[in-house]
């Protein structure tokens, strides 16, 4: 194709993303290679590939494409008087001491612990203002695909792969298929976007989405703020895709404005003319189109041990009987037996046993108003975690006095960082234990051996914890 | 990398659908900075009580099981974070291929770069092989096929690529740095 048919033939948004960063185009034998704009990191994933980097004798290639944090393996109590930082073992500090030590030795810029910057990866990259429309966008974690919600190609890589980009910048990759997801409608008060993509991946499965880059698109779509779009995208991975997108907007620009790494004055001006050439051409096709209508929509919860296993939280435990293929009858008995819920029961009114609003999902200052909203003027009945997904996240809920309805609530305002998301850093549950959860992963262990998670909004979380058991936020905020 | 041509041995089968990254290798054994032992951690909290001692029951216990290198799961196999500690912990336990109907992307890119082979089966050969644990199976990368239990073969999809690096024990680091002047020439536009 020459490049004037090229610009003629109406392109998804994805298209035009992937088009614009193939160094080398793919062939039969060998897959493209991808140009990378924006190399995230942190602690866990990168320690092996600075290894290769030595064994190899190979440098960063692009240290300003490459930006670093510390967040899975932080502690999120506060520093002590000595200055130390409680870490919860001796491998989590060696893992932190680690990235520092690389950061230092391959100058790549690293805002790790004690920096006001530092926070969860995928909070803290567009706050930053890094991730930028159009871009491309890697890193050694599945949830990079949130980035995707400012028009970036944004997806998960492994640590192989993390040391192909440290090197070359690049990535060998095979271009994905293209899946729409139509969002009609609009969100009833109290429903949000994490019950949206809760009710997707209900529907299309957990591996529905395998192969493919998502776009959501629609009027419900356009209608939310950066950070449900933010939202929607971390948890494409969940439904198997490698990557959500949202097009670019004026909420989008809005949004980056004034940003650290956005372009300023002119320089902006001449950056929006150009993101406002990404969204999908009228006429260009997806390999695959799902429409959603969320008119109806109710807060969602997660019942099961994967995202695709959630009800609306007025529903009841679903009836393994009912299910007629054996393969998702076994999986939906096996995931009732850990969770330990019987089927046809409500999922209203059980018990919780800790509340989790945090992580990269839902850790964003609109996040923790949600859950303010709720708590204010209430005591929780269970314990209840509240992390902020970033430091700047944190002193702007504390502006606002968040942090005093939190604590007068009786929860812990704990400092930033992926916490009880993976229960890397020591806040974890206790065997059996129920935890509502605004995060994004309900596996069996996730949140500590034994744990049983069950995920929703942070209203929902908020509504359990002030109950002590599976509530209706709705109830709770209205009248 | 080891070239791999073919891999032959008895099948272990988990017949879980949805075997995520997490039941893999859970979360509080990546705290490591390298990549060595975390086959003790594959599938540890299926394969250890809570004390640590091994459950009898759990299919990697069994004595039938030492020796075998491939395991035969249920659909989507994978799916959930990008850790290639998941893909370590199997090679390094002696896995070497994975047989599923579907796997997540990131772990079969993950898996590939580990010389660990994603075999991708339609479902009626799946379900021959998920109803006869330990039956001795070939997997052929060149022609890519799988000899089943009944003495059929079915045939998987494989990447020309990813089927030359395992073919010929490279790995895919070589060639990007081959690319440097297209990368050079792709960055000097921009
Ligand atoms: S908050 Fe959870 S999902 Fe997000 S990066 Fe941290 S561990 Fe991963």
């Amino acid at each position: 194709m020459t490049a004037a048919t090229e610009a003629r033939r109406a392109r998804t948004l994805f298209e035009k993303v992937w088009d614009a960063h193939v160094v080398r185009a793919e062939t039969p034998e060998t897959p493209a290679v991808l140009y990378v704009d924006l190399h995230l990191m942190h602690e866990v994933t990168s320690p092996q590939a600075f290894s290769m980097l030595r064994e190899r004798g190979l440098q960063v290639r692009r240290r300003d494409r490459t930006l670093a944090t510390t967040d899975h393996s932080t502690p999120t109590l506060p520093r002590l008087p000595d200055g130390r930082w409680p870490f919860f073992d001796a491998q989590n500090a060696a893992q932190v001491a680690q990235i520092e030590r690389n950061a230092r030795d391959f100058g790549v810029e690293l805002h790790g612990l004690g920096d006001p910057q530092q926070g969860v990866v995928h909070v803290f990259g567009p706050e930053m203002g890094a991730t930028q429309p159009g871009m491309t966008v890697v890193c050694g974690d599945s949830h990079t695909a949130t980035h995707g919600a400012f028009g970036a190609l944004a997806f998960g890589i492994g640590t192989s792969e993390v040391g192909h980009v440290l090197a070359t910048q690049c990535l060998l990759q095979r271009k994905p298929r293209s899946l729409a997801i139509r969002v009609d409608g609009a969100l009833q008060p109290g429903v949000t976007a994490k019950d949206l993509i809760l009710a997707i991946i209900a529907q299309i499965g957990v591996g529905g989405g395998t192969g493919h880059v998502m776009e959501f698109t629609g009027p419900a779509v356009r209608a939310l703020t950066m950070e449900g779009r933010m939202t929607l995208c971390n948890m494409a991975i969940e439904g198997g895709a490698r990557a959500g997108m949202i097009a670019p907007d004026d909420t989008t620009f809005q949004w980056l404005a004034g940003k650290p790494r956005v372009p300023k004055g002119a320089a902006f001006d001449a950056a929006v003319a150009r993101w406002r050439a990404l969204p999908t051409d009228a006429g260009a096709t997806y390999d695959r189109e799902v429409t959603v209508d969320v008119s109806r929509l109710e807060p969602m919860v997660t019942f099961g041990t994967n995202p695709a296993q959630g009800i609306p939280v007025t529903g009841r435990i679903p009836e393994p009987g009912a299910e007629k293929d054996p393969a998702a009858r076994a999986t939906l008995e096996s995931a009732l037996r850990y969770m330990a819920l019987t089927p046809g029961e409500p999922i209203l009114g059980q018990r919780v046993d800790v509340v989790f609003v945090g992580s990269c999902t839902n850790g964003r200052l609109e996040d923790l108003r949600e859950a303010a909203k709720v708590m204010r003027g209430r005591k929780v009945k269970t314990r209840t975690l509240v992390v902020a997904g970033s430091h700047a996240v944190k002193q702007a809920a504390e502006a606002e006095g968040l942090d005093r309805i939190f604590r007068e609530a009786g929860a812990e305002w704990r400092e930033p960082g992926c916490s009880m998301c993976l229960a890397m850093n020591g806040d974890m549950l206790e065997p059996g234990q129920y935890c509502v959860s605004t995060s994004n992963r309900n596996f069996e262990g996730r949140q500590g051996p034994g744990g049983r998670t069950l995920l929703a909004s942070p209203a929902t979380a908020a509504a359990a914890a002030v109950s002590g058991a599976v509530a209706d936020p709705r109830r709770l905020v209205e009248g | 990398m080891e070239p791999i041509r073919t891999i032959e041995s008895r099948t272990v089968v988990i017949p879980r659908e949805n075997i995520d990254t997490d039941q893999i290798i859970p979360g509080r054994f990546l705290k490591v900075t390298d990549k060595q032992g975390l086959g003790k951690a594959l599938f540890s909290d299926w394969r250890y009580d809570a004390d640590g001692k091994p459950r009898p029951e759990f299919v990697l216990n069994r004595p039938e099981a030492q020796g075998c290198t491939v395991l035969v799961a249920g659909d989507n196999f994978g799916c959930g974070s990008s850790r290639e500690h998941a893909p370590w912990a199997l090679v390094d336990a002696g896995i070497r291929a994975v047989v599923s109907t579907r796997v997540a992307d990131i772990f079969r890119n993950n898996a590939l770069k580990n010389g660990l082979v994603p075999v991708v089966l339609d479902p009626a050969s799946h379900a021959k092989l998920l109803a006869a644990p330990g039956a001795k199976v070939r997997i052929d990368i060149s022609s890519q096929t799988v000899t089943l239990p009944d003495g059929t073969t079915a045939s998987f999809p494989l990447d020309g690529f990813a089927k030359y690096c395992l073919l010929n024990g490279v790995d895919e680091l070589g060639f990007l740095l081959s690319q440097e002047e297209a990368i050079a020439a792709f960055e000097s536009k921009v």
